[in-house]
């Protein structure tokens, strides 16, 4: 299936208010406090603003809700409960009857879709129980075929208003899609949008692949492959499917491969000897730097979100244990202290944890921890959990879980950092080795 | 692993010849309980290519012994993982027409690289021992397959000791692939 390039021209228009000024009233959600009771929100069908546009108001209402209910924060009020409708975008809103079902948020919308495909998406976000509007109302405009990213768009500016956090909506995953039992396991690589839809297939089956990771402005993507009977690194551009591997010696394997926050530069392993190393190559010139010179095994690096470090998985130890370096090179830091082995870290895009997989008393985790070690928390437990990435807002982590026996099977998870909301994210099959790119623009 | 004395592989190649299962052979001078198995080659003559020719890649893997087995975490070799490679060793020198791939593997119990790189030890452990018994280092290559392809899939010890394994597997002569 050929990529479908959604040009959409984000915020064209801020929406004259509706009432007054916006005041930041007491609409808002604290994501790091104790136990939370989602926020009610009211989402009815977007109004179409021509007859095209009729099944689109109603699909985009429900992304947008789809994607609110499904951080665990919000709690959709059924449209069975409605008391008045959304018939016109202009129209003022009845605070009083939004308020009598307790819909504490209110997300109206309109659509026009004209002949020539162009879309156009507008909201509002309603206090009710301020009577006042949240912000301002927004107007995007892209193509038909990136109708989803609009309803995404929308949600991750309602989201964003109430929470205070980033949004993470409009983002797509890579990962590997999986069929066949475990002992003839068929990998691929696979990109779709963060909640399952529009999978694309980038690969064959015909040959192992691992671990794909985007680049920073998710145009690329790194990933290792069998194809010539030996793991090698490859880059692949996301529109055009095309792939190239990079230079690494050919007799040793190269694996484990980021991207540099520049996009410019690749953090990778090398294996010589039996031995694995980190190196970082430059990829203009294709010349690579050597890291580490340890005769242990370090492996699975991941850049500090401005570039200055890099934290690793290393058995220098004894046990895999995870050490931040500086990006040059250098000495190496210990982060991890507690009971079990740990590995595949990832520091979080707004640079303030680092999410890992723990292995304990024979049950695998889903951590974070501070990039000092410190404030260790376990995220989840299962047979086998491993392999984080993190969501464009450093607020939630997807994963790989597979189960155990000979029927076992790989799916992908998420959690946010509180260690709620866990849940399987939809794939067609089996899946592993997620990454999660930033937000599209 | 029992360890084959090249004195005896015509004798074993004959109370072998019906013979195509990948059971080892107990018996440390390498006679079969009951001589001729009966069916198929009487008279001891040797298929060519079968396992019960001793030239050839499928005896390697069935008599010799293809792979070596690995504790938990470990890269060491065990007392029984020399004895099978000392019998590679000496069919390597026997055969010098092959190259040989050695396969490094771990079972499931660990995160998706660190697996690879421990795979990597493995294969590169078992390189170095042929090295030291006399293998020429052009004929060996290593490869490390992580948790990729595990041969047992039932999540328990008894599967996951088959799976953390070092598979020598023999190739047709000529120039390394890079």
């Amino acid at each position: 299936m050929k990529h479908i390039s959604t040009m959409i021209v984000a915020a064209l228009v801020s929406l004259l208010p509706m009432t007054a000024a916006a005041q930041t009233g007491p609409l808002r959600i604290e994501i790091t406090e104790g136990v939370i009771e989602p926020l009610p929100v009211a989402i009815p069908d977007f109004v179409p603003e021509n007859p095209a546009a009729a099944q689109l108001a109603a699909q985009l209402a429900r992304v947008v809700a789809s994607d609110l209910t499904g951080t665990g924060l919000f709690r959709e009020v059924p449209s069975s409960a409605f008391i008045s409708n959304v018939t016109s975008f202009s129209a003022p809103v009845q605070y009083a009857d939004w308020k009598a079902i307790n819909a504490q948020a209110l997300v109206t919308g309109a659509v026009s879709l004209d002949g020539g495909g162009r879309l156009t998406v507008k909201f509002r976000l309603y206090d009710v129980f301020s009577g006042t509007e949240l912000g301002s109302g927004l107007q995007f405009a892209g193509t038909e075929a990136g109708w989803r990213r609009m309803a995404h768009k929308v949600a991750d500016a309602v989201y964003s208003r109430i929470t205070g956090e980033g949004g993470y909506f409009d983002s797509r995953v890579v990962y590997v899609s999986e069929t066949g039992p475990k002992d003839d396991r068929r990998k691929r690589l696979a990109i779709m949008d963060y909640d399952g839809a529009n999978v694309q297939y980038l690969t064959d089956s015909s040959s192992i692949v691992l671990a794909p990771r985007f680049s920073p402005t998710g145009d690329r993507v790194l990933y290792t492959s069998y194809e010539t009977g030996f793991p090698r690194i490859y880059v692949l551009d996301v529109a055009s499917v095309g792939r190239q591997a990079i230079q690494t010696p050919p007799g040793n394997m190269a694996f484990a491969p980021r991207f540099g926050p520049n996009g410019r530069t690749v953090l990778y392993s090398l294996e010589q000897g039996g031995n694995t190393d980190l190196y970082v190559m430059d990829i203009g010139s294709g010349q690579s730097q050597r890291l580490t010179s340890a005769p242990s095994i370090e492996t699975a690096p991941s850049y500090s979100p401005d570039g200055s470090r890099i934290v690793f998985e290393s058995d220098r130890s004894g046990t895999p244990q995870l050490y931040v370096m500086p990006a040059g090179g250098g000495e190496p830091q210990r982060i991890s202290f507690g009971q079990g082995r740990y590995g595949t870290p990832v520091w979080s895009p707004r640079g303030d944890l680092i999410a890992f997989t723990k292995q304990s008393k024979g049950r695998f985790h889903i951590g974070v921890m501070r990039t000092d070690g410190s404030e260790e928390r376990l995220l989840t437990a299962s047979f086998l959990d491993e392999g984080p990435t993190w969501a464009p807002n450093g607020r939630v982590i997807m994963f790989t879980r597979e189960t155990q026996g000979a029927q076992g099977e790989s799916s992908l998870y998420s959690v946010d950092i509180s260690g709620r909301n866990l849940k399987k994210v939809r794939t067609e099959g089996g899946a592993s080795d997620p990454a999660w790119s930033p937000l599209q623009n | 692993m029992s360890f084959l004395p090249r004195a005896l592989l015509l004798v074993a190649a004959l109370s072998i010849a019906a013979c195509t299962n990948a059971d080892r052979f107990a018996d440390g001078d390498g006679l079969n309980g009951g001589g001729l198995n009966g069916s198929g080659t009487a008279g001891g003559s040797i298929v060519p290519g079968s396992a019960n020719d001793p030239t050839s890649p499928a005896y390697f893997q069935q008599a010799v012994g293809d792979r070596v087995l690995f504790l938990v975490d470990q890269s060491t070799l065990t007392d029984q993982g020399r004895a099978t490679l000392d019998g590679q060793a000496q069919w390597l020198m026997a055969n010098a027409d092959y190259q040989a791939v050695i396969e490094g593997h771990a079972d499931e119990q660990g995160t998706r690289e660190y697996n690879l790189a421990l795979g990597a030890r493995r294969a590169n452990t078992v390189r170095e021992y042929l090295l030291t018994k006399g293998v020429a280092g052009s004929r060996l290559r290593t490869v490390s397959y992580g948790k990729e392809r595990p041969i047992e899939i039932c999540s328990e010890e008894s599967c996951y000791a088959k799976n953390r394994r070092a598979v020598t597997v023999i190739a047709a002569g000529g120039t390394p692939v890079s």
